[in-house]
């Protein structure tokens, strides 16, 4: 299909990857390995977005680090250009090129711009009634993700293991009280993996889910499932919690309903653990803006042609990819990232063509 | 030409006044009977009383001044007055002209209206004739004026302040066709007159030379007296089947409310009156958030009461309401519409009426005799940062304090209430007032303003009770060591409930001021906007509930202020829906944050992670 030594003819045809999370890595590697120029542009000091602070991976609990570790090593293999610390402030078009400005002020033209601006996390405090950010004990499940390492000694409570923990699920997902409507789905499994490594640590601690539905979509979700039932003893409530509150020892006293019991539930544990949503980046939105690039109802990107190109935007020459389309898994951010990098190649290669 | 010959044109005149002599008393009377017997030896107690004058001056400056229409727009309250006071200084004036032509004060009551018909020729020998006749046609030319704006305010209604007019019905459009033909009639006839005979005053004598110069004058005279007497007798007999009820209505409602007749929890007699007071003048539908922000046009106060009146009400117009009182403060008539949809609220509520479990009995978690008893309520356990920020601010004042409900979830009773379960609302008021006595407390203190209202107006304690804002101004006030002003820059959120359901509009601000620099919205106090998140709402969508919140949210943060107050944890709840840049906190963690730090008060966190690894 593509030429493959063609573009280095020529000075090479250039691409912008903004974002180095694992879609914007994957696409960027995959470019690469086509000959194509490629920038990565990253915010932060260190490429790996959201998988480096993740201590396990569903459903197989396989350590997060390898899996960056190993994306890390293929970049530097590459050679990818990669800027850390650098954050896109403008894209312009400009002529058939798109002009990148960064926040040091440098402008730089390329031939098509990748965004992989991925997600960030619900704010938890929005939904004060579970007292995030009010009371100690109360984290989110990226927190809790942080604190399962070492043992899990960041669950001890006063050098001893917790006596009980409770996940609440869809916190920020499928929430009209906080105007998000769509499924985070990734957070079901999140929660079912964190309860079995919780009983691994401690295996005398009791995990209670609340739930509204458990959506295992997923290849291995759904036996995960029955193993934290059955060999883990997990419990699986359904039914959401409406309040909390912080008992004079700092335990929490969650208070709840059990729809299919249809009796109200109070339980105090020591820690209650928030499985929050995705949302879009504030920052994706404002290029929306300004790009004039089709987001959803959400605020993720959308593909006008989102069965057989959904990569592409309403941009000619702008391409999307990972959980800035809608929640993703680590699995499907990198089959996007890939597939994106293919459409950005087609894209090439017929802006080559017309330039002949 | 012997114009009394021809008297008959005076029939429609004489037999629609007749029609109203009768009617009205009749269906007065028949509202009265079915008042409760206090409301009617409430009235006959006050009845000759100051009161009675007080009405009466009350009457004069809202039924024929309009006063508080002036002050929502002064053009509109021109227009009102214009053909309200313009109408009955017509009549008296007239009247008094009338006696003093014929110098006998028992004409009949025909004579004064159709005054130019019967002295046609009539030139004033005095000084006094000559005043009368000019007042007369300076009357005429005012309610014309009056006229000439209702007629535009009909098709441009912005011009008047109006974003729209109300949409009538039949009888109200039979009733405006004969209203508007009264006086450019009276004109035509006084001025075809007045050419004829080349007598009159000023304007009338002016148009009609000019009109008798042009038309055959003397052959159009009688049908223009046939045409006035048919417009006025046809406006007396729509007059009680259309919103013109109110005119008389009004002042009969003004009445009874100043000799002590109240709203109550079921509709009577009182309720028909102040239905019937309702002139459907829209400035209820004006000011009402559902309207402006989220398309609903149908279940405003005007036309809740009018398809109440006639029959008609479907329950979701009754529903589809925040309770949030606006329409109430602005209604120039003052009808307590709130009061009046829980009425039909209750009447629809008692035929589906679930059983309610009581809650199980709990004493707060260290009853302290002479101690403040605090009641957190549902919603601010929904908001626990609200409920900590005045546990750590009692802690600090040394305030000797226990929780009600602490532990155990107990209501207030006001959202039963709201849907109409007022049986249900009663039994869970019974069982938290013996809650509150066994507590032995010396204040009950609530931070939540729906409960507040409650606890102030159903529940009968023998102890005070306060809103956090009036208690912790107070304690700002003894112990003004314990707070700082922090110099941010704030604005301020009336809620709904404490402002215009209890009247509390300056302790909080006065409390704010001490701590920080409170900057002035557009929408304040009384005329203050609803969140949108109320309780009492049973049928708006949530997508029509959030245009309704972005709105209110827009015009507090329209000064650009470090954060929004509000005093209300139900509306912090509601705003914190949606990414918000710039954070509402409630009135309690306004004064947390200003605590001085001599104790190292815990800092409220807005919005940010205050996760930190063991």
């Amino acid at each position: 299909m593509y030429q493959h030594n063609r573009y280095q003819k020529g000075k090479p045809q250039q691409v912008a990857v903004v974002g180095a999370g694992v879609a914007g890595l994957s696409a960027a590697l995959t470019l690469k390995k086509q000959g194509v120029g490629v920038v990565v542009f990253e915010k932060d000091e260190s490429p790996g977005g959201h998988l480096q602070q993740w201590h396990a991976l569903f459903p197989d609990r396989e350590p997060a680090a390898g899996v960056l570790d190993l994306l890390k090593q293929e970049v530097s293999e590459q050679k990818i250009s990669l800027r850390t610390q650098t954050e896109v402030a403008a894209v312009t078009p400009s002529g058939d090129k798109f002009r990148i400005e960064t926040s040091q002020g440098e402008q730089n033209e390329f031939d098509a711009v990748l965004l992989a601006t991925g997600f960030q996390l619900f704010d938890a405090a929005r939904k004060e009634e579970y007292g995030y950010g009010i009371y100690q004990r109360v984290i989110t499940s990226a927190g809790l993700e942080q604190r399962l390492g070492h043992g899990g000694t960041g669950l001890t409570v006063n050098g001893r293991p917790p006596h009980r923990v409770a996940f609440v699920h869809c916190v920020g997902s499928r929430d009209e009280k906080v105007g998000n409507h769509y499924c985070s789905k990734v957070c079901c499994v999140t929660g079912v993996k964190q309860a079995i490594t919780i009983k691994e640590h401690f295996p005398q601690c009791e995990v209670l889910n609340f739930y509204m539905d458990l959506r295992m979509f997923g290849t291995g979700y759904e036996e995960l499932y029955r193993e934290a039932q059955e060999k883990w003893g997990v419990m699986f409530i359904r039914g959401r919690v409406s309040e909390a509150s912080q008992m004079y020892d700092g335990t929490i006293q969650l208070k709840a309903e059990d729809t299919l019991m249809g009796r109200p539930v109070r339980a105090t544990v020591d820690w209650l653990v928030l499985l929050v949503g995705m949302e879009p980046e504030k920052r994706a939105q404002l290029w929306a803006r300004s790009l004039g690039l089709r987001t959803g109802q959400a605020g993720f990107f959308s593909s006008p042609e989102k069965f057989l190109h959904p990569s592409l935007t309403t941009v000619n020459g702008v391409f999307t990819a990972g959980a800035c389309t809608g929640p993703a898994s680590i699995p499907e951010s990198v089959s996007q990232g890939r597939a994106a990098a293919i459409s950005v190649l087609e894209f090439l290669a017929k802006k080559d063509e017309a330039g002949k | 030409m012997n114009l009394s010959d021809h008297p008959f044109f005076v029939w429609p005149f004489v037999a629609g006044m007749a029609f109203l002599c009768i009617y009205l008393p009749a269906v007065y009377l028949k509202w009265l009977r079915k008042t409760s017997a206090r409301d009617r030896k409430k009235i006959s107690a006050a009845i000759f009383s100051v009161k009675t004058i007080r009405a009466i001056r009350e009457i004069f400056s809202e039924c024929l001044l309009h006063r508080r229409i002036f002050r929502f727009n002064p053009t509109l309250g021109y227009m009102h007055m214009s053909l309200a006071f313009g109408w009955f200084l017509l009549i008296v004036v007239g009247k008094t002209e009338t006696m003093l032509y014929t110098r006998d004060g028992f004409n009949p009551p025909y004579l004064p209206v159709f005054f130019k018909y019967f002295y046609p020729d009539h030139i004033p020998a005095n000084f006094k004739g000559l005043f009368f006749l000019t007042l007369m046609d300076l009357l005429l030319l005012f309610v014309l004026s009056g006229l000439t704006l209702a007629i535009f305010k009909r098709f441009k209604s912005k011009f008047l302040g109006m974003k729209k007019s109300t949409r009538h019905i039949l009888p109200d459009r039979i009733a405006l066709t004969f209203l508007w033909l009264i006086f450019p009639l009276r004109w035509l006839a006084e001025s075809l007159t007045s050419g004829v005979y080349n007598a009159g005053g000023f304007f009338t004598l002016s148009s009609g030379r000019a009109l008798a110069s042009l038309l055959p004058a003397e052959q159009l005279l009688l049908p223009a007296w046939w045409a006035y007497s048919i417009a006025l007798g046809g406006f007396f007999v729509a007059l009680p089947f259309s919103r013109y009820m109110h005119i008389f209505t009004e002042a009969a409602l003004i009445l009874l409310k100043h000799w002590g007749v109240k709203t109550t929890q079921r509709a009577n007699g009182y309720t028909d009156f102040e239905i019937h007071s309702c002139s459907r003048c829209g400035i209820c539908a004006n000011v009402c958030q559902l309207s402006a922000d989220a398309g609903i046009n149908h279940s405003q106060a005007v036309y809740f009461l009018r398809d109440l009146r006639y029959n008609r009400l479907q329950p979701e117009t009754a529903e589809n309401c925040l309770f949030c009182g606006r329409c109430s403060a602005a209604c120039p008539v003052d009808i307590q519409v709130d009061d009046i949809r829980l009425q039909q609220r209750t009447n629809r509520a008692n035929r589906c009426a679930p059983a309610i479990r009581r809650p199980a009995a709990q004493l707060p978690g260290t009853p302290e005799t002479g101690g403040v008893l605090y009641f957190a309520g549902c919603m601010t356990h929904l908001t626990p940062s609200v409920k900590e920020a005045i546990r750590t601010i009692l802690n600090r004042a040394d305030v000797k304090f226990s929780i009600l409900d602490e532990a155990g979830g107990i209501c207030c009773g006001r959202p039963a209430m709201q849907a109409g379960f007022r049986q249900q609302a009663e039994s869970i008021i019974q069982q938290t007032t013996e809650m509150i006595l066994r507590s032995e407390a010396s204040l009950l203190l609530v931070s939540c303003p729906i409960c507040y209202k409650v606890f102030n107006e159903e529940y009968q304690l023998p102890i005070p009770v306060k809103h956090h804002s009036v208690f912790f101004k107070e304690l700002a006030a003894a112990k003004p060591e314990l707070f700082k002003n922090s110099r941010k820059r704030i604005t301020y959120h009336d809620s709904c409930e404490l402002g215009r359901g209890s009247g509390i509009y300056e302790e909080p601000r006065e409390l704010l001021r001490r701590v920080a620099h409170l900057v002035p919205t557009a929408h304040e106090r009384e005329d203050a906007l609803c969140c949108g998140g109320s309780l009492a709402n049973l049928a708006i969508s949530p997508a029509q509930r959030d245009l309704i919140t972005d709105t209110a949210y827009e015009q507090l943060i329209a000064p650009a202020p470090d954060y929004v107050v509000t005093s209300c944890p139900m509306c912090k709840k509601t705003f914190s829906k949606g990414k918000r840049d710039i954070p509402v906190v409630d009135i309690a963690e306004a004064l947390q944050m200003a605590l001085t730090p001599e104790e190292k008060p815990v800092r409220v966190k807005v919005g940010k992670k205050a996760e930190v690894l063991a």
